[in-house]
């Protein structure tokens, strides 16, 4: 007697949506098993990979980072050569040098840069704020009007901000606007009613839910995006039928397993290998857990878990 | 599944002689079904009718014993797919594999490497728990035979991984005190197979050409009457490998099928060719869906810090908060006279404020208060983070003989204590933080600077 599985398939499905233009553009989403049950139906789209940048450029990067974009002299020369590593989607430039509590850069400044990297590449692209929420309200406003036309994904709209963020990315400019909530289903639902209510269009947002390294409450992680999918799918709740983009570079390359030295854990090994262990392992497992994009900032991390979708998917 | 008190009625012996203490057998029966009794209080009910009755109200997934004595593990046993609806009960267990294709030099690092990985986190051993002794034939039975007893050396849960019956029986019997799994039932072998591993008391591990073949082979051991057993989901690829282990783990869980019911083996090492950082993604998905044993080519620190952690996290109970120990965290290589700063005992909030801690790089430190293991809001809203309390847990704990320092940080969320604090703590000087802990960084510099 063979066995016999009953399907998984859903009536209802995740949102596809469409970032960047011409050739390289990507669609996110699409959907209507859960991530990776290809037995169940087959999977519209395959997650898609990110490579990240700063406007830091090279002084920013870990120095097992550095090291594969020798030669490069500025953020420009970084975001074209980003473009050419194995696995890569599309590119998000992080503008970290935005944070008032940081190096404070001024808006028009930042504003120049991704201008100019949005010139260099022609990869569908990805703008993450400063994370302080009056200045991002600022910038991301300024870049969603420089980027007019290449519809960029916008990160993130969040409650304080939404607003500014929501009004100028996804009415004003027509660009993707990623609403970014703290894991927890609640808010991440009432950010995109919110959204809707003022005028955008729910099939232009992306969610970034919220995300940890592995080990540090990633249980919270792993039950919104359970939940988020179960109510998307089986509920057929449009409210939370947004694709989930989640940034994991920036999570991992922040916590001491990545980063310690090894002259300070000498019995910890390379630290090469533990950062990006630990970017591979957290992405797969929000990748396991409904993601349908990851950014990364390891180049072999990019690689690998490109090749694990293409082995699932 | 639960079994209505009719169906337990039905064969019941319908005496009503009142021996079990319920007035009627029709009473009795709707107990047992409630689980109010056991049906074992009932001294009438035919062996026939209690086995059928067991096997009704048996849980979907076995709980499969492997290893002996304190090494025993417990495999198996889930009531649900995702944690959220209620919790994981036995989390995902890692073995390191061996071969009998090595050669000697091989073997021997690897053996020397396996105990490497050992440490501790939030009060868990994280170490390799199990060893995966692979046979190749063309090495011979006795070169496989020596790899086995080298292995067993380690002191781990050992899985034999052997289609050979003849070999298998030799290797069983060199470690069977030991409790192994012998992973190799075929479709061509199993009788032979689920003979030896009876015989010997171990689990046995089922393979298939795919998973028609795989189900048919666990179906006809089961009717044998060896329910000891454990899925090998194969190595034909990574998305036939992810398949069978979601597939058979709903068909468990959400339909009974109980043939589907046993705990995974997964040889990510096998699936990833020689990648290591696609098996420690590999070893990521698997732990989130529905791996029980994932065997490795290798665990170095790389591949196991994050990976312990984020089993760590898969696996803690939703309802129970994870706590950490209340003490002195001493950060950034601090000494008794660097600046204090408190915080409640919920691991997360304790992974979040040290890490940013850290990053600041301002030695300091953390005290961790016996809060409950309830984040600050809500910990001060039940009275457990509060003036009293903190000053009771100094008082208890000794800060004051351990630290000369006398500055204390306190969360900017509980900025109120301020005043309290200082009343109860007399001599200290208390600072308020900002109220995310993002913010600490800064905070930490200006406030040493």
């Amino acid at each position: 007697m063979p066995f016999t599985a009953k399907s998984g398939k859903f009536n209802a499905k995740i949102n596809a949506v469409e970032v960047g233009t011409g050739d390289k553009k990507i669609t996110i989403g699409g959907e209507n098993v859960l991530p990776f049950y290809t037995f169940d139906d087959a999977i519209a789209n395959a997650p898609k990979v990110g490579i990240e940048i700063t406007d830091g450029g090279l002084d920013n990067e870990p120095e097992c980072v550095k090291k594969f974009y020798e030669g490069c002299t500025s953020v420009v020369d970084m975001a074209k050569k980003a473009a050419t590593f194995e696995g890569v989607d599309f590119l998000s430039i992080r503008l970290e040098g935005g944070d008032p509590n940081g190096l404070n850069k001024p808006t028009e400044e930042l504003v120049a840069l991704v201008k100019e990297v949005a010139e260099a590449v022609d990869l569908p692209l990805a703008v993450c704020g400063c994370k302080n929420v009056e200045k991002d309200a600022e910038l991301l406003d300024k870049v969603s009007a420089a980027l007019e036309g290449r519809n960029a994904m916008i990160l993130a709209a969040k409650e304080e901000n939404y607003k500014n963020v929501g009004a100028s990315a996804g009415l004003a400019y027509k660009q993707i606007v990623g609403a970014e909530s703290a894991v927890d289903i609640n808010l991440a639902k009432q950010l995109n009613v919110l959204l809707t209510q003022l005028g955008v269009n729910g099939q232009n947002v992306v969610m970034n839910v919220g995300t940890a390294a592995a080990g540090y409450g990633f249980e919270y992680v792993v039950s919104t995006m359970d939940r988020i999918k179960a109510a998307a799918l089986s509920q057929n709740d449009t409210t939370l039928q947004m694709p989930i983009v989640t940034p994991v570079a920036s999570e991992v390359w922040g916590v001491k397993e990545a980063v310690a030295s090894e002259a300070d854990m000498p019995e910890w090994g390379s630290q090469e290998e533990r950062g990006i262990d630990m970017e591979v392992e957290t992405a797969a497992a929000v990748l396991a857990s409904g993601s349908n994009a990851v950014i990364l900032k390891h180049p072999e991390s990019v690689k690998t878990i490109s090749k694990l979708i293409k082995e699932l998917v | 599944m639960a079994l209505k008190g009719l169906d337990i009625f039905k064969l019941s012996p319908k005496k009503n002689c009142k021996e079990c203490g319920s007035p009627t057998c029709m009473a009795f029966s709707m107990k047992v079904a409630q689980g109010a009794v056991s049906i074992d209080a009932c001294p009438y009910f035919s062996e026939d009718a209690k086995a059928a009755l067991n096997e009704a109200t048996a849980p979907p997934m076995k709980t499969i014993k492997v290893g002996a004595g304190d090494k025993e593990l417990a495999l198996g046993g889930e009531t649900v797919l995702f944690r959220h609806e209620k919790t994981f009960v036995s989390k995902t267990r890692y073995a390191v594999s061996l071969c009998s294709c090595m050669d000697d030099a091989t073997i021997d690092a690897k053996l020397a490497e396996i105990p490497h990985v050992d440490y501790e986190r939030i009060g868990e051993r994280m170490f390799v728990e199990m060893v995966y002794v692979n046979y190749a034939p063309e090495s011979g039975a006795e070169k496989y035979l020596e790899l086995v007893k080298k292995a067993a050396a380690l002191d781990r849960v050992l899985v034999l991984g052997c289609t050979d019956v003849e070999v298998a029986k030799q290797a069983v019997e060199l470690v069977k005190a030991s409790k192994p799994v012998l992973n190799g039932a075929d479709a061509s072998n199993y009788a032979e197979m689920s003979a030896v591993a009876t015989a010997a008391g171990v689990v046995l591990g089922v393979r298939g050409a795919d998973v028609n073949e795989l189900y048919d082979t666990v179906a006809a051991l089961e009717k044998l009457g060896n329910k000891n057993l454990m899925i090998d989901v194969g190595v034909n690829s990574v998305k036939d490998a992810f398949a069978t282990a979601v597939q058979f783990r709903k068909a468990a869980i959400k339909d009974s099928n109980r043939t589907c019911g046993y705990p995974s083996i997964v040889r990510v090492g096998e699936l990833a060719k020689g990648d290591k950082h696609l098996q420690a993604a590999l070893t990521s998905v698997f732990t989130m869906k529905y791996g029980s044993v994932i065997v490795l080519d290798q665990m170095t620190y790389a591949e196991a810090l994050p990976l312990y952690g984020l089993r760590q996290n898969v696996f803690t109970d939703p309802q129970k908060p994870m706590k950490v120990e209340p003490g002195i965290y001493p950060l950034n290589g601090a000494d008794e006279n660097s600046i204090c700063v408190t915080t409640v005992d919920f691991a997360l909030t304790y992974f979040v404020v040290s890490g940013e801690l850290e990053r600041s790089g301002v030695p300091c430190n953390l005290i961790i208060n016996d809060a409950g293991g309830l984040s600050v809001l809500t910990s001060w809203a039940a009275g457990k983070f509060s003036a009293t309390t903190i000053s009771k847990f100094f008082a208890e704990a000794d800060i004051e003989g351990k630290v000369k320092s006398r500055k204390l940080v306190i969360p900017g969320k509980v900025a109120v204590l301020k005043g309290e604090l200082e009343a109860k703590l007399p001599g200290w000087e208390i600072i308020i933080a900002p109220n995310e802990a993002v913010q600490l960084v800064k905070f930490m510099k200006d406030l040493t600077a």
